[in-house]
């Protein structure tokens, strides 16, 4: 007999407004509190105390636009937020400070959401959209520098890019970006050539989000439509499709598979968390709480495995945390 | 024959001729006048005259040998023969052996040609029509037509009013092929085709007069239609460049004629001549196009407009080139809807089956809670009438509509409370979203409000029906409304209905008083079943479900305020006026309402107030209408019971059946008289049947 799914482990309220994005910073030694962030459509950025359940700072800088990214870079003083306002953030928040250190403006007006990758200590590369309709830019961070900018070729008619991923097989190793299109494809670059290296149709709507596991080398995108797509990379070169999974109601906003490649998350447009294991994409769990539209999900990056936690931001302005999976 | 047509300059006296001629056409009748019936077989009329047509031909023979050898013939008493056979009816006959030679023997040989215009030409005046039609209605195609009437057309003034007028505007029985060996051979000559011009100018200007087609009958439009599409397809580019002008200006006037009409089939004949002649002159340009449903009749109209002008190769006289095989055939593409599928998926299946792994560990929790989203509609009447007026979530409002007929039969009484306000509400509902089927689930709740309440909704429709600012389509719907409630009243409803809400409430009894009623009929049958003899039962027939007939309390209600106000006219709505569409709807509305209220009470009244109705309008200008009229008369004398018509519809329908006789003859339209005949055998079937049954 099945059991019934679980409640959640407790409910953040206080943003008032839609949360749209979400990022754990849970590796910092105690007395330090592990801390989630959050980004709402009011233009503020919460920090929310996971002991005591309740927002620390609020973070005010994207001129109460709405805040649809939130990454910390290497520990919970460095973080990067990017936002309506047409831009990227760069906050220094150790010793109790809220200021913004740095900022990059972009020129292109969308909802794709920035991907960071560490390439070495101190650098990182960013990937967002760039002013064109079909193009994306990779900078270089903190210098600002840009690397390349990646255009289809003419005719291909992508559309806009909707999410992006980069990604390195190991440190060290050539920076690679998975990007999902409006069309429905998703397509694999190579930076250092600046050059598509293979393109995938898997969807008949936009694409709305992916994630990669470079481990394995297989991908699962989502989209406005009722399925969910597994794509597998071959040899480093080839997308091709390795199965798609038929979900009940229509619409995906966002992706996650957990840190140790075991369980992915799905945050849906039904309001409902889909929680399926990532070897077989087998469904394990609908987590049914929120009442409207479920816009980010995020796992925890705990040491300990037993305290991970799950957390959902949803359009009826609460932040869901639930415990699931947490023995193995 | 021979020796007459060899005297060429002795004429010969008139009147030897005259008698000879007369002779050799009626000889069938003077032999049998003679012989009372013992006619030998060669002088029947229909073996005579083929005899004649091959002597005929042997004559003519021998001319054209004369001619060869530099001799002179007079060929006129044969063009005597010929008009005199055809005048009396017999150019079947004649001209079925005389065609196929002629066509034969014209094909190359210029002289035969010669022979056979001088033959033509040579028919007295007053026989020409009956030659010329059996010429037409003869000759395969139009190029033989073309050989052997030559330009008969342009030199003989009779021949050209019989092709150009009689034939295209006064009569419309001919077949199509007779229409495009016409026009076909009109075409074929430089010398004709300005009578070709000329007839399509005629043929359009009856085509765009709003008085033809509103007092034609509808063969005759469309009679004229084809031969309008035929002409169009002989047209060449240089001609219709110079009457571009003229052929827009008469396809648009002839249009709004034709679309103002309330005949389907008027419309769209309107609709397709109205797209050939647009797609002619603007032939690069945007062309019109109008939506309308194709069958039998449409394709034939169609693929007359795309033959093209036959080949002039003639192959020998068994293969007769036709025009008809050259219709185009409409080729159907079915276009294979494929979307476009993503890439096919890999799935080594066996690998994974057999791999152990730590996901098996997963436990899944139950997910059976996990359905499709969906809104849920309002469970009260007042919570939908909510919703329809001020929400603006559409969802919820989809999901109101879809549940709301339901909704409205399973709660009677609450309904009941709100019919009025919840009839206002549908009738002005409008569709917010796209939703499949819209019409319809307005039109099945309003029903189920009308036939639930019927007394005060009717009262509501009745009177909004006659009210200002509303569109025709809304008033067409009260009156379709109307109906189908009306439909749904009279019709019994079967006993199941009351054990079904019995077995819902089980705490409710069946009032005990109906089992005793059924108790004691028991016991008195079965006595006298054991005390009768019976020598054969009968057929055991199957009781009919029957119930009370709900129509009859209010049938009233329905009828009578529609049919007070008709000639008030408003400011927007004016039904003897614009708006005779609505007027014949409403007619149909009131037949219908007649015919479903027989066996009620108030049907006489209701049929005498129908018969003045009727008879104010008898005289109106459009058949719909009319056709109307006839079917409420038919109801009437189908509902109301003969004896009641006798003793209280007297005066009435006596004048109803004066104007039916009237009908029947006068009427212009086909339909009109058929109904009207209808109706004068169900007046004599009353009176039989009256005066069969003894008083």
């Amino acid at each position: 007999m099945a059991l019934p799914p679980p409640d959640p482990e407790f409910v953040l309220r206080g943003t008032s407004a839609a949360v749209h994005t979400l990022h754990f910073s849970c590796g910092s030694q105690e007395p330090d509190a592990p801390l989630l962030f959050s980004g709402s459509e009011n233009g503020l950025i919460h920090v929310w105390n996971l002991k005591t359940h309740r927002v620390d700072t609020a973070l005010d800088g994207h001129g109460r636009k709405s805040v649809y990214c939130v990454e910390t870079m290497g520990g919970k003083d460095r973080l990067l937020s990017q936002g309506r306002d047409q831009r990227i953030c760069l906050w220094d928040l150790a010793e109790g400070r809220t200021s913004v250190t740095d900022s990059v403006f972009m020129e292109n007006v969308g909802f794709c959401r920035c991907s960071l990758l560490r390439v070495a200590p101190g650098r990182w590369l960013m990937a967002m959209a760039a002013k064109a309709l079909e193009e994306v830019q990779v900078l270089e961070l903190p210098s600002k520098t840009s690397v390349c900018t990646l255009k289809p070729e003419v005719g291909a008619k992508l559309g806009m890019p909707m999410c992006l991923k980069l990604w390195q097989l190991s440190c060290g190793a050539q920076p690679l970006l998975l990007a999902g299109y409006e069309d429905g494809s998703v397509v694999l670059w190579n930076l250092s050539m600046g050059k598509a290296l293979s393109q995938l149709d898997c969807h008949q709507e936009p694409v709305m989000s992916l994630d990669f596991d470079s481990e394995k080398a297989k991908g699962i995108s989502g989209s406005s439509e009722k399925v969910l797509s597994i794509w597998s990379l071959h040899e480093q070169q080839n997308l091709q499709v390795y199965k798609t999974h038929k979900l009940v109601n229509a619409g995906i906003s966002d992706i996650t598979i957990r840190p140790d490649k075991k369980i992915l998350a799905t945050a849906g447009w039904d309001h409902r968390i889909r929680i399926f294991g990532w070897k077989n994409l087998k469904p394990l769990a609908v987590l049914d709480y929120h009442t409207a539209t479920v816009h980010c999900v995020s796992f925890s990056d705990h040491k300990n495995p037993s305290e991970r936690l799950l957390a959902a931001g949803s359009k009826d302005h609460r932040i869901s945390v639930w415990s699931i999976y947490t023995q193995t | 024959m021979w020796e007459l047509c060899q005297q060429q300059a002795q004429a010969g006296p008139p009147e030897l001729q005259e008698a000879l001629l007369g002779r050799v056409v009626c000889l069938p009748e003077h032999v049998s006048n003679r012989l009372q019936g013992e006619t030998p077989p060669v002088f029947l009329p229909q073996n005579y005259f083929p005899l004649l047509g091959t002597a005929i031909v042997q004559v003519l023979q021998n001319i054209s040998d004369s001619l060869r050898g530099g001799l002179d013939c007079s060929i006129s008493f044969v063009s005597h023969v010929l008009g005199k056979v055809c005048i009396h009816g017999r150019q079947k006959e004649i001209l079925s052996v005389l065609v196929p030679r002629l066509t034969d023997l014209t094909k190359s040989d210029c002289i035969w040609q010669r022979i056979c215009w001088r033959l033509v030409e040579c028919v007295p005046d007053r026989w020409m029509e009956a030659v010329v039609l059996g010429f037409v209605q003869t000759t395969p195609g139009a190029d033989v037509l073309s050989r052997l009437l030559g330009n008969l057309v342009v030199k003989n003034k009779k021949a050209q009013f019989v092709v150009t007028q009689k034939v295209l505007l006064l009569q419309y029985g001919h077949t199509t092929a007779v229409v495009q060996n016409l026009l076909g051979y009109l075409s074929l000559d430089s010398l004709r085709r300005a009578l070709l011009i000329k007839v399509l100018q005629e043929l359009l200007e009856t085509w765009g007069s709003s008085s033809a087609v509103k007092h034609s009958p509808p063969e005759q439009q469309q009679y004229i239609s084809k031969a309008i599409l035929i002409c169009l397809c002989h047209l060449k580019e240089p001609e219709i460049e110079r009457c571009r002008q003229e052929l827009l200006t008469s396809m648009m006037e002839g249009v709004k004629c034709h679309l103002d009409s309330n005949l389907p089939q008027i419309r769209r004949l309107g609709m397709i001549v109205a797209e050939s002649i647009s797609s002619k002159i603007n032939s690069d340009g945007p062309v019109l196009k109008f939506q309308y449903e194709e069958d039998d009749e449409v394709r034939e109209l169609k693929s007359l407009l795309l033959q093209t002008s036959p080949s002039c190769v003639v192959p020998s006289l068994p293969d007769d080139v036709r025009n008809e095989n050259a219709g185009a055939a409409l080729p159907l593409v079915l276009e294979s809807n494929k979307k476009p599928h993503p890439a096919a998926p890999v799935m080594p299946d066996e690998e994974l089956d057999a791999e152990l792994d730590s996901d098996d560990d997963l436990i899944p929790y139950d997910m059976s809670e996990d359905k499709e989203l969906k809104t849920k509609a309002p469970v009260y009447i007042r919570d939908c009438i909510e919703v329809l007026t001020g929400s603006e979530d559409v969802d919820k409002w989809e999901a109101t509509v879809k549940a709301l007929e339901s909704l409205v039969r399973k709660n009677a009484a609450a309904t009941r409370e709100v019919s009025v306000e919840l009839a206002k509400i549908l009738l002005h509902l409008e569709e917010k979203t796209c939703i499949e089927g819209f019409v319809e689930l307005r039109q099945r709740a309003q029903v189920a409000v009308l036939t639930t309440d019927p007394i005060p909704v009717a009262k509501y429709l009745t009177s909004q029906f006659y009210s200002l600012n509303y569109s025709l389509r809304q008033r067409m719907d009260i009156l379709d409304v109307l109906v189908l409630a009306a439909q749904e009243l009279s019709y019994p409803k079967p006993h199941g209905k009351t054990k079904h809400s019995g077995a819902q409430k089980p705490c409710i009894q069946l009032l005990p008083g109906s089992d005793s009623s059924k108790d004691w009929r028991r016991i008195v049958d079965e006595r006298i079943k054991s005390k009768t003899r019976r020598f054969a039962t009968g057929q055991s027939q199957m009781e009919l479900a029957s119930g009370p007939n709900e129509f009859n309390s209010v049938a009233g209600h329905f009828f009578f305020p529609l049919i007070q106000h008709f000639d008030r006219p408003l400011t927007t709505f004016d039904l003897l006026g614009e708006d005779h569409f609505v007027l014949g709807r409403l007619v149909h509305t009131l037949a219908v309402l007649m015919y479903l209220a027989v066996n009620t009470a108030a049907v006489t009244a209701m049929g005498k107030a129908l018969l003045e109705f009727v008879w104010a309008l008898r005289f109106h200008t459009d058949s719909y209408v009319r056709q109307g009229l006839l079917s409420c008369v038919s109801s009437v004398l189908l509902s109301v019971p003969a004896e009641h018509l006798l003793e209280d519809v007297t005066e009435e329908l006596l004048e109803t059946q004066s104007w039916l006789g009237d009908v029947v003859e006068k009427d212009p339209d086909g339909d009109c008289r058929k109904l009207a005949l209808q109706n004068l055998l169900l007046m004599e079937n009353l009176k039989k049947k009256l005066e069969t049954v003894p008083s």
